[in-house]
């Protein structure tokens, strides 16, 4: 009885510790949903109010939408992040094939350089990148916001290490099957590594939709504002202190990450786990 | 179909060396086993045959023209790995049009959804369907073909892999060791199966395995490999009863051939054996010590008179039907065990002394570096090496 009773008692702490945590977490997304709700008269109030009186989520949304090209910023984010996952694909793919089942000379050490890429933050390399497009006239274009992130050092890795668990067996089987290399990497290879593809491609994506340094410094035009950036200057810019607008902003460019994760959840999770071989 | 001579085929990793100058003749039609314990080179041999491993050294000939440095796919030989290795996104029909795909079919004609567009890509898809399907009755797997690998069991996955070898008529097979991941009676089933396949396709078979009972089984000739060189080669009777070496002679045959330590005396060679001086003149000088082969079912139980070695019976073993009796002699490290038909020996308790003997020609002799040594009877010539 006794040690039941301390079970749950244990068990009850755990999770409320678990929703301190979630909600330390979670708080900041609510509270901008529900300021993004809110009239301005009732945002200021020195009273917490978790749902308005007076519901203002129509003209905070439209304001949001007529202030600011909204809906290019969005595009702009699709844009690039879906060019960026892809070409990173493209490239990651058949050199984490050749690292893991080619055998050449120096193979190690052009992993291990791989594993170096990873340790270098991109703020480091940000100036140099940022002089080179100078000179290569390319800054303030898309090019510019998608080229320095082609190469995925993380993405080689992640995909070179599923790669090892592949059945060298089957990249035999291919071969004598009469399956090229590079349609080895692509036939092969990469229906194998959907799980692993999955998880990076989220990875990927978040990181690049959210990434508001780079596009900062890369870009000028607003045309070609990501949606963090392009958010960022309607504060400055054209709302001041409007904060019902801003905060609907805010909501709008989060919401296809967040839409995005629900759908693809299932998979998500596979990946990660890396299950689903043989 | 074709033969396949490999000459002087030498394989180094680094520094060590895996084959050591392999020569090899295998015939149109015949089905040859590779075998030997893990690590003496038949899986690297045959990788080099299909074209996955290069050699260092020597070469290989398919159907009299000369294979090195050609790609595995334009050797035209099909291969059949132990995990199968089938495409685990593809279903089996699929799996198994995947080489008729790459041959027939042009790069364009590949790529999805364009592929249509391209003419006679209908017809060849066509011709491609039906092969799959004959080849899919051929080995009584129709209604598997909508499935995906995940959902066979492990002797349908075989089966898949089998057929996906044979779908496109190569020039020969290339089975490395494909029953070692099925259950013991599902690899004598398909013992049986891939025998009568070879019968049927008349192909060459080229069969590795480290299980000696799959290459007596299925083969016509055995190629026995220790240390990355073939030592004997010959019919599974002639390597079970005429091994030339002390490895062919305790790798081939279960249980495994009794080993006992004798030596040679006197000015006639004869061979001393557990005390007893057994009347063969052996053609190696006095004083040696031999090792004497006798493969278990050549043990007989003796009267006390005839015995030649005797010793304490320390373990029964009923199979139904044969018994083996496992048998403590002195002076020897191993018990001698003793192969006797049903119901042989139902009378002997453990621990009882009991007397063997054997016939002097069943007698395998070796000397100290493991090769075959001739004996005579006093009189006529009964084994000679």
């Amino acid at each position: 009885m006794s040690t039941a009773r301390g079970i749950s008692l244990w068990g009850l702490l755990r999770h409320v510790l678990l929703l301190i945590a979630a909600a330390i977490v979670l708080l900041p997304f609510v509270w901008m949903i529900v300021t993004s709700l809110k009239p301005q008269s009732e945002i200021f109030l020195s009273e917490i109010r978790w749902w308005p009186e007076r519901l203002h989520a129509v003209e905070n949304y439209t304001k949001a939408f007529d202030r600011a090209p909204l809906m290019r910023f969005l595009l702009n984010g699709a844009i690039v992040t879906v060019t960026i996952f892809m070409l990173q694909v493209l490239i990651a793919l058949p050199a984490a094939y050749a690292l893991a089942k080619l055998r050449f000379w120096g193979r190690e050490a052009v992993f291990a350089l791989v594993l170096f890429c990873i340790l270098i933050p991109p703020q480091a390399t940000a100036i140099p990148v940022f002089l080179l497009f100078h000179h290569l006239g390319i800054l303030d274009t898309y090019a510019a916001l998608i080229v320095p992130f082609t190469i995925s050092a993380f993405g080689i890795f992640l995909m070179r290490q599923f790669f090892m668990t592949v059945p060298d067996d089957l990249v035999d089987a291919a071969r004598m099957d009469g399956i090229s290399e590079i349609g080895i990497v692509w036939r092969v290879m990469l229906p194998t590594a959907l799980p692993a593809l999955t998880a990076f491609g989220i990875f990927s994506i978040v990181a690049h939709w959210n990434d508001y340094f780079w596009p900062l410094i890369a870009v000028n035009s607003k045309e070609l504002f990501t949606p963090p950036v392009g958010v960022a200057t309607f504060r400055n810019e054209e709302a001041g202190t409007d904060y019902g607008p801003l905060m609907a902003a805010a909501t709008i460019i989060i919401a296809p990450l967040i839409i995005a994760f629900l759908l693809a959840q299932r998979r998500f999770i596979e990946g990660i786990t890396f299950t689903g071989m043989k | 179909m074709a033969m396949f001579e490999l000459t002087g085929v030498r394989k180094s990793f680094e520094r060590t060396e895996v084959l050591k100058g392999v020569d090899l003749d295998i015939a149109d039609g015949e089905f040859i086993s590779l075998v030997g314990p893990s690590g003496c080179g038949k899986s690297t041999l045959l990788r080099i045959i299909a074209g996955l491993e290069d050699q260092t050294d020597g070469s290989v000939r398919i159907g009299g023209d000369v294979v090195d440095g050609i790609r595995p796919a334009d050797r035209n030989l099909a291969m059949v790995f132990q995990s199968y290795a089938l495409y685990p996104h593809l279903t089996v029909f699929n799996n198994i049009a995947v080489p008729l795909r790459m041959r027939r079919l042009s790069a364009l004609q590949r790529l999805p959804l364009v592929r249509w567009l391209v003419p006679g890509t209908r017809s060849a898809e066509c011709g491609i369907h039906a092969d799959v399907e004959k080849v899919a009755e051929l080995l009584g797997m129709r209604d598997l073909l909508h499935r995906k690998p995940a959902q066979l069991s492990g002797g349908q996955r075989q089966r898949v892999a089998v057929g996906r070898a044979i779908v496109r008529e190569p020039r020969g097979f290339l089975l490395d060791e494909p029953l070692s991941n099925l259950d013991a009676k599902l690899r004598v089933h398909m013992r049986t199966e891939i025998a009568q396949l070879h019968r049927r396709l008349a192909a060459t078979f080229i069969y590795v395995t480290h299980d000696q009972a799959e290459a007596m089984t299925m083969s016509d000739r055995i190629a026995v490999m220790m240390d990355g060189n073939i030592i004997q080669i010959g019919s599974p009777d002639d390597v079970y009863d005429d091994p030339q070496d002390l490895r062919v002679a305790e790798f081939i045959g279960s249980p495994k051939i009794n080993i006992l330590e004798g030596a040679t005396v006197g000015e006639d060679r004869a061979l001393v054996l557990a005390g007893h001086r057994i009347p063969i003149s052996v053609s190696e000088q006095a004083g040696r010590s031999i090792s004497v082969g006798i493969r278990p079912e050549a043990m007989r139980l003796a009267s006390s008179e005839g015995a030649l070695v005797s010793g304490r019976l320390a373990h029964k073993e009923n199979l139904g039907a044969e018994v083996l009796l496992h048998v403590d002699v002195d002076g020897q490290s191993a018990p001698v065990i003793v192969r006797l038909d049903h119901g042989g020996a139902r009378s002997i308790r453990i621990g009882e002394m009991i007397d063997l003997t054997f016939a002097m020609e069943d007698l395998r002799l070796f000397d100290k570096a493991g090769r075959r040594v001739g004996a005579k009877a006093a009189q006529k010539e009964l084994a000679y090496g």
